[in-house]
This record gives C-alpha cells, sequence and structure tokens, in this order.
C-alpha cells in the first residue's frame, strides 16, 4: 500500500531537516572542540595552564552568530505553521469529534464515520470537538496535530498529496484507554471519494468500509487492530483480511498442523489464543478481557465479511 | 593545617544517634539528610521507569494492565520532578557548600532549613499516602492536566497536595540562600569574588521564591474545584481549561530553571578545578544565570502551541523562546573556552561535568524542534519530548548532580570513592543513556506518542532498542551509587583538598568542623585563580 502524505508533510520535513541538519554541525562543533582540548591540553601534554585573555569580540561574535542562527530557525517555523493555519476557502469541512476513546467523523452531507476518507488533492479543513476531557488529534504522516478541547473550536487543514492509509492517534492523555483511541484516514482518488460521499451505499471500491461492519469499533475498542492490520500486510498479529477459510499452518502444543480457518478455530482464537498459535508469530495475543458471547459472536461474523 | 576540632560527623548535641541528625540545624547535617533521601527517591524513580520500559518491549496486554502503566508513569514522574531534580542540587549540595563557599558559619536561619527538611519529607510522605489509600494512585501524568484530573477518580487530590507541600520546603530553601549570600559573606568575598555555583544557587533561589507559589495557588485551585465542584477550570461547569494549562506553565517552566541553573553552576565550579585555569568569561556566566532566571518567565505557552492558541501568540512565544536559548548556549562556548590552553586532568567530576556539557548540548539542539511551531506541531505530546527531556533533566541536571556528588563527596566525607569502578559505571550511563533516549526520540519524530500502554507494530524495534538501553543505564546508575556506599567503608582517607581546587570549601578540613572554619577567612582574590599549577 501507498503511504499516505499531505502538503504539511512536505513544509514540515523541509523545516525539520534544516534544523536537525544545523543542529548537528553545531553539536559537532562543540563536542570536537571539547574531545580536542581534552586530549591535546591534557596534563601529560600540557603540564602547564596559559592564561588566556578575555576577547569581547570573540564573545559578541559567538552570541551574535546563534542568534542569527536561530533567527532563522524561527521564521522558517513560524512560515512553515502558517501554511498549516491559512485553510483555502473551498476545503471540505468535516467534523471531529473525540470521546473517550475513539474518534468520529461527521460530513457535510450528514455522512457519519469512524475511519477519515478524504480525496487526493483537495482541501480538508477538521474542526475538532471534544465530549468529555482534552485529546489530541494527531496524524504523524502528515506531521499535523492540534488539541481538542472542550469547549473550544480548535481546527486543522491539510491537503493529501499521496494516496493510502495512515494512522490516527490521541497525544493528550486521555485516561485508561488513551493509547486504543486510533483511527486511519484514507486518501482516495477523487472519483473513489465521489462515488463513496454521493452513494448511500457506504462501500468504496478498493477499500474495506470499515464503519459499515458493526464488530470494528468493537474490536477497536478491544485493542485488536493495534496487533492486527485489515489490509493484507503483518503487523504484530496476522492480517484479518481474507481469514474466514485460508489454510494456516499453526502450532499446538509444539507440534505443526495445517488448518482452514472456520469458525470453531475462529472462536478458539479469540478464546484461548496461546492454544494454536500461527507459524511465524509470538505467542503474544492477550486473550480478550471481557468477551461475552455475542461480543464474540459479532466478532467473528465481522471476520467473515473481511475479504 | 592543624584542625583540632572535631568534624561534623562527630556528634556535639545533647541528642542521640538518628535525632541528632533529624533534628539538628548544621546546614551540613542538613545537606546530608537532603543527599540522602532524594538519593533514595531517585534510585525508587529509575526503578519505576525500567519497569515500564518492561511492559513497552511488548505491544498490548502484558505484565501488568494499562491502569498499572498510567500510574507508573505519573509517579515516576511526581517522584523525580518533586522529590529529585527540583530540591536536588540545591538542597543537597547548595546546604552543604553555600556557607563554606562564602565562609559563613552556617546559612541565615538554620531552624528555617531544618524545617525545610521536615516539609520535603511530609511532602514526600503524603505522595507515597496518595499511591496506597483511596481509589488508587494518581493517573494523569506528572502534569494534572484538566478536566481530565478533575474527573478520574483516582487519588488525585492527595497527590496534588503533597506537590503543594512540596513547594514550600522549596520555597524555605530559596528564602534562605538568598538571605544568606546577601548577609553572611566573609571579609573581601564581594559579589564578583564569589563561585559561579553560589551565583547560580542566588539566581535558583529568585525563581524559587518567585514563581513556586504560582504553582500553589493553581494546585489549590484543582483541590478546591475537585472537592467543592466549583467550575474554575471544568468547560461542563463554564472554566476553562486553558487557564490551567497557563498557569500551570507558569511555574513549570520556570521550575526547568530551577533544575538547570544548579547544574550549570557546578558544572562552573569543576571544570576550572580540572583545567587549573580560571574560568572564561566569569561575569557573562554569571549575569547569564541571573538573565536566565529572569527571562525564563516569559516562554511558558511553548508548552501550549497545539493547545489552540490565537496564530500570534504561538508566534510571540515561538521567537521568545529561542531568544531564551542563546545565554544557556554562550555558557556551554564559556566552558569549552576554558579548556583551551588549559592542563587537563579527567578525573571523575570533570569526566561528568563533560559529560554534562555533551548530553545537555544534545538536549538543547533537540529543544530547537520544539522551539520552532511547524516542527513542535509533530513532535509535541511524542516520545521525542520524553526523549528531548530526558536529555536536558537528566543529562543535563542528573549528570551535574552526579559530577557534584563525585566533587564534594570527599569534602563531606573525608574519604575517596573507587575512581575505577566509576569509569566502568560511566561507560554504562553513557551507552545506555543514548541508546534509551536518543532512540526515543527518533520513534517521537515519527509518531510514537507518550504516555502509550501499547503501541502499532512499526514502533517495536525502536522499543526493543529503549528497553535494552534502559537496562545498560540502570546497571550503571546503581553501580555508581554503590560505589559511594562502598567507599563510606572502605574509602581512602583524603586531605582537605584532594582535587587542589580554589575555592574556600576547600580551604577547611575535609569533613569540616561544626563551625565550618576554625577563623572565618578573609578573600583577596577571585575564586578561580591558579598560580604555578596550584590554588594562588
Ligand atoms: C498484542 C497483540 C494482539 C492483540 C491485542 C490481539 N491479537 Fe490476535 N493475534 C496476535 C498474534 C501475534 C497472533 C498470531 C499468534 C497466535 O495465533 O496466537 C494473533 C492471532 C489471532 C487470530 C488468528 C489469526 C490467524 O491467522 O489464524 C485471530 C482471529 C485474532 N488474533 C483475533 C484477534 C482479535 C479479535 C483481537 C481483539 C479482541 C486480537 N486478536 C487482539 C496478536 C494480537
Ligand atoms: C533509568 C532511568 C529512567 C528511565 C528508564 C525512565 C523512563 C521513562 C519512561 C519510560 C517514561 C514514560 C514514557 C511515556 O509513556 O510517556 C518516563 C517519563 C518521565 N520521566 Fe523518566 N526515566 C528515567 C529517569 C528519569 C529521570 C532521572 C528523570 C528526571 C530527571 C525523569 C523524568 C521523567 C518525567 C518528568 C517523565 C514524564 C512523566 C509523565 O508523562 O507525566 N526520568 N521516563
Ligand atoms: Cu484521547
Amino acid at each position: 500500500m501507498n503511504r499516505a502524505y499531505a502538503n504539511t508533510t512536505v513544509a514540515v520535513d523541509s523545516v525539520f531537516w534544516f534544523i536537525a541538519g544545523a543542529s548537528a554541525l553545531l553539536l559537532l562543533l562543540v563536542t570536537g572542540l571539547m574531545v580536542f582540548f581534552a586530549i591535546k591540553y591534557h596534563r601529560s601534554r600540557h603540564p602547564q595552564a596559559q592564561e588566556t585573555y578575555e576577547s569581547t569580540l570573540l564573545e559578541i561574535t559567538w552570541t551574535l552568530i546563534p542568534t542569527a542562527l536561530v533567527m532563522v530557525m524561527f521564521w522558517y517555523g513560524y512560515r512553515a505553521f502558517l501554511t498549516m493555519r491559512n485553510v483555502p476557502a473551498d476545503a471540505l469541512t468535516v467534523k471531529v469529534t473525540g470521546m473517550m476513546w475513539k474518534w468520529g467523523f461527521e460530513y457535510p452531507n450528514g455522512k457519519k464515520t469512524e475511519v477519515l476518507f478524504v480525496p487526493l488533492n483537495k482541501p480538508v479543513r477538521l474542526n475538532l470537538k471534544s465530549v468529555d476531557v482534552i485529546h489530541g488529534f494527531y496524524i504523524p504522516a502528515f506531521r499535523l496535530k492540534e488539541d481538542v478541547v472542550p469547549g473550544k473550536d480548535n481546527y486543522l487543514w491539510f491537503q493529501p498529496q499521496g494516496m493510502g492509509a495512515a494512522d490516527i492517534y490521541c497525544s493528550q492523555f486521555c485516561g485508561l484507554k488513551h493509547a486504543y483511541m486510533m483511527s486511519r484516514v484514507e486518501v482516495l482518488s477523487e472519483a473513489d471519494f465521489t462515488a463513496w460521499y454521493t452513494s448511500t451505499n457506504t462501500t468504496v471500491a478498493g477499500t474495506l468500509n470499515l464503519s459499515a461492519l458493526p464488530g470494528i469499533p468493537l474490536m477497536q475498542s478491544k485493542g485488536c487492530l493495534i496487533c492486527h492490520r485489515l489490509d493484507g500486510t503483518r503487523g504484530t498479529g496476522p492480517s484479518l483480511l481474507g481469514i474466514f477459510g485460508r489454510t494456516e499452518t499453526v502450532i499446538e502444543n509444539g507440534k505443526e498442523k495445517s488448518v482452514v480457518v472456520d469458525d470453531a478455530y475462529l472462536r478458539r482464537a479469540l478464546k484461548e489464543p496461546s492454544a494454536e498459535i500461527v507459524k511465524g508469530y509470538a505467542d503474544v495475543m492477550p486473550p480478550v478481557p471481557n468477551l461475552t458471547e455475542q461480543d464474540l459472536e459479532t466478532i467473528v461474523a465481522t471476520l467473515k465479511q473481511l475479504k | 593545617m592543624t584542625t583540632t576540632e572535631p568534624s561534623y560527623l562527630e556528634n556535639q548535641s545533647h541528642r542521640k544517634g538518628l535525632a541528632s541528625w533529624i533534628f539538628s540545624t548544621d546546614h551540613k547535617r542538613i545537606g546530608v539528610l537532603y543527599l540522602i533521601s532524594i538519593l533514595i527517591f531517585f534510585s525508587v524513580g529509575v526503578l519505576i521507569g525500567v519497569v515500564m520500559r518492561l511492559k513497552m518491549l511488548w505491544p498490548g496486554t502484558h505484565l501488568y494492565s494499562a491502569a498499572a502503566y498510567n500510574a507508573f508513569f505519573t509517579v515516576h514522574g511526581v517522584i523525580q520532578i518533586f522529590l529529585f531534580i527540583i530540591p536536588g542540587i540545591p538542597a543537597a549540595f547548595g546546604n552543604f557548600i553555600l556557607p563554606l563557599q562564602i565562609g559563613a558559619k552556617d546559612v541565615a536561619f538554620p531552624r528555617l532549613n531544618l524545617l525545610s527538611w521536615w516539609v520535603y519529607v511530609i511532602g514526600a510522605l503524603l505522595a507515597l499516602t496518595a499511591l496506597f489509600s483511596g481509589n488508587g494512585p494518581p493517573d494523569t501524568g506528572w502534569s494534572f492536566y484538566v478536566p481530565y484530573s478533575l474527573r478520574t477518580n483516582t487519588n488525585v487530590t492527595l497527590a496534588v497536595f503533597a506537590a503543594f507541600i512540596l513547594g514550600f520546603s522549596s520555597i524555605l530553601t530559596g528564602l534562605n540562600f538568598i538571605t544568606t549570600i546577601h548577609r553572611m559573606r566573609c571579609p573581601g568575598m564581594s559579589w564578583f569574588r564569589m563561585p559561579l555555583f553560589t551565583w547560580s544557587l542566588y539566581a535558583t533561589a529568585w525563581i524559587q521564591i518567585l514563581a513556586t507559589p504560582i504553582l500553589a495557588v493553581t494546585l489549590i485551585m484543582v483541590m478546591a474545584e475537585r472537592i467543592l465542584n466549583l467550575g474554575l477550570f471544568d468547560p461542563g461547569r463554564g472554566g476553562d481549561p486553558l487557564l490551567y494549562q497557563h498557569l500551570f506553565w507558569i511555574y513549570s517552566h520556570p521550575a526547568v530553571y530551577i533544575m538547570i541553573l544548579p547544574a550549570m553552576g557546578v558544572v562552573s565550579d569543576v571544570i576550572p578545578a580540572f583545567c587549573r585555569k580560571n574560568i572564561y568569561g566569569y561575569k557573562a556566566i554569571a549575569f547569564s544565570s541571573l538573565a536566565i532566571a529572569f527571562v525564563g518567565y516569559l516562554v511558558w505557552a511553548h508548552h501550549m502551541f497545539t493547545s489552540g492558541m490565537s496564530n500570534t501568540a504561538r508566534m510571540v512565544f515561538s521567537l521568545l523562546t529561542f531568544l531564551v536559548a542563546i545565554p544557556s548556549g554562550v555558557k556551554v562556548f564559556n566552558w569549552i573556552a576554558t579548556m583551551y590552553k588549559a592542563s587537563i586532568k579527567i578525573e571523575p567530576p570533570m569526566l561528568f561535568a563533560m559529560t554534562f556539557l555533551f548530553l545537555f548540548a544534545i538536549g538543547g539542539l533537540t529543544g530547537l524542534l520544539n522551539g520552532a511551531l511547524a516542527t513542535d506541531i509533530n513532535v509535541h505530546e511524542t516520545y521525542y519530548v520524553v526523549g528531548h527531556f530526558h536529555y536536558t533533566m537528566f543529562g543535563g541536571t542528573g549528570m551535574g548532580f552526579f559530577a557534584a556528588l563525585l566533587y564534594w563527596f570527599p569534602k563531606m566525607t573525608g574519604k575517596m570513592y573507587n575512581k575505577r569502578t566509576i569509569v566502568v559505571a560511566w561507560a554504562h550511563i553513557f551507552v545506555g543513556f543514548n541508546l534509551l533516549y536518543f532512540t526515543m526520540m527518533i520513534m517521537g519524530w515519527l509518531g510514537m506518542p507518550r504516555r502509550y500502554y501499547s503501541y502499532p507494530p512499526q514502533y517495536h524495534t525502536y522499543h526493543v532498542v529503549a528497553t535494552v538501553g534502559s537496562w545498560i543505564l540502570a546497571t550503571g546508575v546503581f553501580m555508581f551509587l554503590g560505589a559511594f556506599l562502598v567507599a563510606l567503608k572502605k574509602g581512602t582517607k583524603v586531605a582537605a583538598n584532594p582535587w587542589d581546587a580554589t575555592t574556600l570549601e576547600w580551604k577547611t578540613a575535609s569533613p569540616p568542623p561544626t563551625e565550618n572554619f576554625q577563623t572565618i577567612p578573609t578573600v583577596t582574590g577571585g575564586p578561580y585563580e591558579f598560580k604555578d599549577g596550584h590554588p594562588a
């Protein structure tokens, strides 16, 4: 899968490389001089210290040059920041709601999702609302973040420039399941996006419509999607895309065997994760806490639909 | 020197044993009390850090629950900030060394000094009680952000009260130091003959007494809101959550200078001693401490660049942040210039002073990415910040603390530690530290948020590397501390001035007599004057 990125990624990364580069040079200079002096003027080589006289010119120089340098850094940082704040008038506005512990998205036409779908090369504005405590809406791939503060109208915007999916995290600590407050942004081609946006049916060509499956929010809240991806790529655990009916090699009591994934296998995988380990993976899947029979059914039903 | 007077370690009061320590008003005994308590809490904090890293070897639920992890980082932060790094150098070494450095018999208010230690201990006990009582340990992070800290039903009120109490200890120490420096200098000890460590304590003390009350008020407001259901901060009751953040950082940003200035003071004393050369730019260093102390008040909101402040406010705070960075940078140049044409011996204190320079330089330079608006937006509240502040606080202040311990331990105890053990411990600390915290910065730039109990698989390798680093680092730290325990029993005896250093504390016996000096000294020159390779 392609890596999604946006105009903000480009703007921020150029500032990053400039500052990181300049800092690395300064560090090299400072450390280099320190080590060089420590060797050259070591007491064994240089038993008698010489007085050095203070030079005002030197002190002014080493004050002014860094000052000038950091002013340039400030300016670059500020300029890129302005890009991140000035929203084009024609931006698509999506309302983002943060709550303990999930994200919700609402489009102008009333469509509601738990994954953020956006069109390629079109500006998108996100209006951030919190219904409880402070959250932080963070898309690392876009280098974008803004706190979601109850009672305050914060916003963000970006223009996607690469198709694909990227993670969304909560960056402001919000309690027990802070680390599981995740979602995804999916950058679609303009045609795909329009098709999805205008249809009442919520499936997108080439994209799973996760929000339509009842088990997905449940799996999200149980933390499954931290280890399992739904796009065919390997995470901490195997991808759950197309899991139903596939043939796998599993290890039970130290012996390898081949199984076809069916209802019973799935139920066992959830209830006793350590009983049969998929070959090539570590035995790290935790037993699902508070798993009711109904949850189990919803999840298994959902897994069947992930084709 | 013909010392016949007994040292401060020999009991001269009517009290016996432990009581002769915990009720002593001798600044040196109080300094030692602080040193021991602070090192105990520091060790506990380090152990909790290691336990957190252990969990992060794997994503998902392992070892212990998310609630436990959330409590661990809160407790770890509260201990390291309020019980280790803020009191740290001033309370332990400031108390012991400051009166000696200015030729005084004690601090201005010895009883207040003892009270401040007791307040510290009571605050610490309250913090511990908060862990084991009520509805479980606090889980807010050391910053107690509202409205979460108002809504969680864990034991936040008591923890906040503990921090409030600890603030008073800090204020009392600050008050005492300012008065002492103004009133108790010995004959000839003019302002510009004071050692730079004393200067740094002076600047720090001003921040302690001016900034800490703001924290006290803020914490009282949180307690009042939790207990009385006022609507100060909670938007649900018409309050403003950002008001809390402003108030919190108006204290907590200056507090980072409470943490770092004394360490800079230590390094400014250690470097000339092992270079046998006067410090380069004495006045520049002294004045920049004061400058940092005062302009440090103007940059608090750089902790809030993503909170939704106006673009103008963000711009102004970013600009000021960059300007405030300059004096610290200039100090680094001064220290390095002191090494030019010097006669350097890399004894353990110097080794750690140089380590301070290196790690603090990384901490300062990586702070530039936090100061610039565009890049801070990405790294704010990620592991980048966690790595960065460990570089400044642990790599900076922590290494300064270690250097101070190595430098003054012989003065305090009359004994020398095993230098070879220290070098081996140093190697562990250096490797482990960079492995742990640099890796944190990398994964932070790549998007790994902080205070996360679990994480997506793409960060797994980084977490494993960081955890291995934490093992090496902790091994080094405990080897380091162990060397002092061994030295107490088996250390070789040292003379009054084992390092051939110039400042006044080295002119009296090691360990010093209760009254510090047999006769109050008279000062005739600057603090770092050498002649023919020996103190002038
Ligand atoms: C800590 C990471 C982790 C979490 C959280 C987790 N899993 Fe797993 N899961 C794994 C690993 C690793 C495997 C492969 C090893 C094994 O079979 O135990 C696996 C295996 C599975 C399998 C069998 C896959 C196959 O290809 O045969 C299913 C089904 C599954 N998990 C579902 C879930 C569900 C549903 C949840 C949430 C309730 C969940 N997992 C949470 C790590 C995790
Ligand atoms: C070996 C020693 C240490 C280790 C392994 C360690 C490790 C950690 C870890 C894993 C976190 C939490 C990261 C997160 O989930 O967000 C953390 C947070 C923190 N550490 Fe340390 N640390 C150590 C020493 C120190 C020291 C010496 C200080 C102070 C000088 C310190 C101050 C803090 C603070 C203030 C936090 C933030 C807590 C919060 O998020 O509220 N740590 N540390
Ligand atoms: Cu959140």
